[in-house]
């Protein structure tokens, strides 16, 4: 969980340039952390590589927060 | 050379407008991924062309219009060049009737391949574009899809689809450094306009103001140059290259 975590963090600090601090579980993609809906799919291309896994459209679209992003890869592994 | 190290694909480049515009890029320096459909043979020469000017090149077979067909090919230029810095949608077809004879089959072939084929190609370069933080993309749309033209309701409607798809496109993609114009040829010689009857190129002719028909490296040039850095603050647009038939 916490490697999950860690690693998720890193992509989101490099790719949406906010602060480590910003990024909590409950923070939202759109909402705390300035994503727009590009950068968020961007976000998903980014996680697909970094743990080696499809992430469909519609489970994609269920992933709002840092916490939804660490729980679904986690239920996957 | 404006395009050196660049890799591009180019889909339908076995002959007509889609092998000339193949074949400039590689005159620019770029490598090309050479797509056809149906002819293999004219494919591979164009093929043995580009590599007699010292640039990578290879033949894929692809039906534009099927996703994992499109897919494939994406993978497969992408695993050999390592990048892909140009997609050139080209690949079209014609199954010409007056709308009250036309088979929803011609409808829907024609649709299928121009437009949705132009769809599917685009969504499969964007995640490699989108990481590289740069591409150009290039769509081969028709004057008539501005102009309209009898006897050709689906090569039309999916034409100036392309029109809509490439603005569409390029405001999506603008932020990622990926730029999207469309190129509106006129009247053209290829075997595509070799099929029409004499009666209806004269007839076209008196529209021309340049009073000629336009060559595929009339096309291949403007192509070359919407794929350059020189063409990087262009996106979104759409180039008649006509003779002036349509303003």
């Amino acid at each position: 969980m916490a490697e999950v975590l860690e690693r998720v963090t890193k992509i989101v600090v490099d790719r949406l340039g906010v602060d480590e601090s910003q990024v909590t579980l409950e923070a939202s993609f759109k909402d705390d952390l300035g994503a727009d809906s590009l950068d968020v799919v961007e976000l998903v291309m980014e996680l697909e590589d970094e743990f080696d896994m499809e992430i469909s459209d519609e489970d994609a679209e269920k992933i709002g927060t840092v916490g939804d992003a660490v729980n679904y890869i986690n239920s996957k592994k | 050379m404006s395009l050196a190290g660049k890799s591009a694909l180019v889909t339908g480049a076995s002959r007509g407008i889609g092998r000339e515009v193949a074949l400039e890029l590689a005159k620019q320096g770029a490598n090309v991924a050479v797509n056809f459909a149906g002819s293999e043979e004219k494919a591979n020469e164009v093929v043995d062309e580009i590599k007699a000017l010292g640039r990578e090149a290879f033949a894929i077979k692809c039906n534009v219009s099927d996703s994992s067909e499109v897919a494939e090919m994406v993978k497969a230029t992408i695993d050999h060049f390592g990048s892909l810095d140009i997609l050139v949608n080209n690949a079209g077809i014609t199954r010409d009737n007056l709308l009250m004879r036309m088979k929803e089959e011609e409808w829907d072939d024609v649709i299928n391949t121009n437009l949705k084929g132009v769809f599917l190609v685009t969504k499969a370069v964007t995640r490699q574009m989108m990481k590289q933080r740069k591409g150009r993309i290039i769509n081969m749309a028709s004057i008539v899809g501005i102009s309209g033209n009898p006897g050709q309701a689906n090569y039309v409607a999916a034409k100036a689809g392309v029109i809509g798809l490439t603005k569409t496109t390029a405001k999506e993609l603008a932020s990622r450094n990926i730029t999207v114009n469309a190129i509106a040829p006129g009247f053209i010689t290829t075997d595509m306009t070799d099929k029409l009857p004499e009666d209806v190129k004269a007839e076209m002719l008196k529209q021309i103001p340049l009073a000629r028909l336009g060559e595929p490296k009339d096309i291949a040039k403007a192509a070359a140059f919407l794929a350059s850095d020189d063409a990087e603050y262009i996106t979104g647009q759409t180039l008649h290259i006509d003779g002036g038939m349509v303003m």
